[in-house]
């Protein structure tokens, strides 16, 4: 019977349900989210689209986060016939990312993994075509690493000042200044 | 004796009325039929997800307009929605339900917009689009009314929106919601969804399977085209959608036609929405106090919302400063095309149009 309204799978209860097929699949769960083993990650994968309980059919969304220790690789799947929802991360290496690639499983992967592999700059081997897909072949870097500096001769975010200047000290009182004054 | 071809490249776009932006598509053509799609994009990435690292959460919001330009009130809303998950901020009442009445409104505009170009890839060139122009020109009025744009609104704000409704638009809306557009539309019904020739022309053009559509995670029209009810305003109601009546249209070939009265079944259910939320319209405030310069707990929030083009998601992770950490959108435009090479080969040139159309892409969301 599907819920009513989208139920969120907890982390620990996704864990369980694959450590009955994978024992070492798992890497940490937490109430959120699932983290797996890089190495198992494709065969978990598979695991929870096929299992009759996870039932995680529709590949609702992926992409990266760099933790400037590793990258997190971020899933989302779906099932539209029980109406649940959950979260699973791989985590992949730094310098040299690389995680499976889940095309062969679900064939919506293919241009989200390609759009990751143009930003972020991890590898899917197993990908079809792993080419770049809104930038061109010889730009440098990948432009959602937290190390990328914008283009050569550009300049940096104001940001980085952003409570001292304009926010006051908490950066909670910062109201725009009435018209008129010339601030 | 069979007559002997080589492949030849075809290229449409960028610069092309039919790719509906500057979306390229390179065919490969045997004959009359084409044997492999490649398609090219990033002619209009402006690096949003990057540039939005740099911005507080409010400096965002008109990023989200520029996304699907087409339904920005849409992409206001699913971001507002993601960073109130994010931050715990509380909505009013009437901000919800002017968000829901803006929202279908936006709905309208764009599925007049899908349509209208639909049937002008189908090659009946310019009429009906100038008249799904006519009937989406009133919509934006409204919008220019309350807001003072007509396109990229920036209407929204984290934890309601940002004016109320001026005393004149409620007597405009039920002019346009009454009287206006259920007219407009059943013209729709007897020019378009009666018409033999665009039967012909669309039916069985761009199929999509149930099983194809859900591995390759499409949404929204596509999606119900399939057979498959799902909407997120039912599945994972946001808003005040759980209080309102409305039915979700459903194909069951999967072509492109059924595609089109999809969309013109979903406007009228959107006016149905329209009417239930200026019936139940609460007094109160428009929005919720929140700095500007918020800054939600450490963490992440993923939300999503039905989208004219789909299933519109934001993946936003904070670690507790006034800028998103990381900011992820989950593009149906980008995700839908996954299957536009299964659905163009072995077809026609002119068929790859149709179906093209019939998906109804925004460039501006598929790059970013």
């Amino acid at each position: 019977m599907p819920h009513a309204a989208t139920l969120t799978l907890a982390g620990t209860h996704v864990a369980d349900r694959i450590r009955t097929a994978l024992p070492d699949a798992i890497r940490s769960a937490s109430a959120d989210i699932v983290t797996l083993e890089p190495a198992s990650a494709f065969e978990a994968m598979r695991f929870l689209r096929d299992d009759e309980e996870l039932d995680g059919k529709f590949l609702v969304q992926m992409c990266s986060v760099d933790m400037i220790t590793h990258i997190d690789l971020v899933y989302h799947f779906a099932s539209l016939a029980q109406n649940h929802i959950f979260e699973v991360k791989v985590p992949a290496d730094h310098e040299h990312p690389e995680v499976p690639s889940i095309s062969p499983l679900w064939s919506g992967a293919i241009l989200q993994e390609r759009e990751i592999y143009d930003l972020m700059g991890v590898k899917f081997p197993g990908h079809p075509e792993l080419t770049r897909l809104f930038l061109w072949e010889s730009f440098p870097g990948h432009p959602l690493r937290k190390d990328f500096m914008s283009m050569p001769g550009g300049r940096k975010s104001g940001l980085s000042q952003f409570p001292k200047q304009v926010a006051g000290e908490t950066g909670q009182e910062f109201r725009p200044a009435a018209p008129g004054t010339g601030e | 004796m069979p007559i002997k071809s080589e492949p030849v490249e075809v290229n449409i776009g960028p610069q092309h009325p039919s790719t509906h932006g500057v979306f390229r598509m390179v065919a490969k053509i045997d004959g009359e039929r084409i044997v492999d799609v490649k398609m090219i994009v990033g002619y209009l990435h402006r690096s949003m997800e990057k540039l939005a690292e740099e911005r507080t959460f409010t400096q965002n919001i008109p990023f989200t307009d520029r996304m699907d330009y087409l339904a920005a009130m849409s992409g206001n809303l699913g971001y507002c929605l993601s960073v109130e998950k994010l931050a715990g901020v509380e909505v009013p009442e009437r901000a919800q339900y002017l968000r829901v009445i803006f929202a279908e409104l936006q709905r309208v505009a764009s599925h007049c917009m899908a349509t209208g170009a639909f049937i002008n890839d189908c090659g009946a060139w310019q009429t009906p689009v100038m008249y799904a122009f006519r009937d989406r020109e009133k919509v934006l009025d409204l919008f220019e009314m309350t807001c003072g744009a007509r396109l990229t609104t920036n209407y929204m704000r984290i934890g309601g929106v940002a004016f109320d409704i001026p005393d004149e638009f409620l007597p405009a809306l039920d002019r346009l919601i009454n009287d206006d557009l259920p007219f407009r539309f059943e013209e729709y019904d007897q020019l378009l969804v009666g018409n033999e020739i665009i039967m012909m022309r669309a039916r069985d053009v761009g199929m999509v399977s149930p099983e194809m559509a859900i591995n390759a995670s499409l949404s929204g029209p596509l999606l119900r085209s399939a057979g498959i009810a799902w909407d997120i305003r039912k599945a994972d109601p946001y808003c005040v959608y759980d209080r309102m009546q409305f039915d979700i249209p459903v194909g069951y070939n999967g072509d492109a036609y059924d595609r089109m009265c999809i969309r013109i079944e979903e406007m009228k259910q959107s006016l149905r929405i329209i009417r239930q939320a200026v019936h139940d319209l609460p007094g109160g405030p428009h929005k919720t106090d929140v700095p500007l310069a918020i800054r939600p707990p450490a963490g992440e929030a993923y939300s999503r919302v039905e989208s004219p083009k789909g299933e519109l998601g934001f993946y936003v992770v904070s670690d507790g400063g006034p800028a998103p950490y990381r900011w992820h959108v989950r593009a149906p435009s980008l995700i839908n095309l996954s299957v536009l090479r299964e659905m163009t080969i072995g077809k026609s040139i002119a068929d790859a149009i149709v179906t093209l159309g019939s998906i109804d892409i925004n460039v501006g969301e598929l790059d970013r």
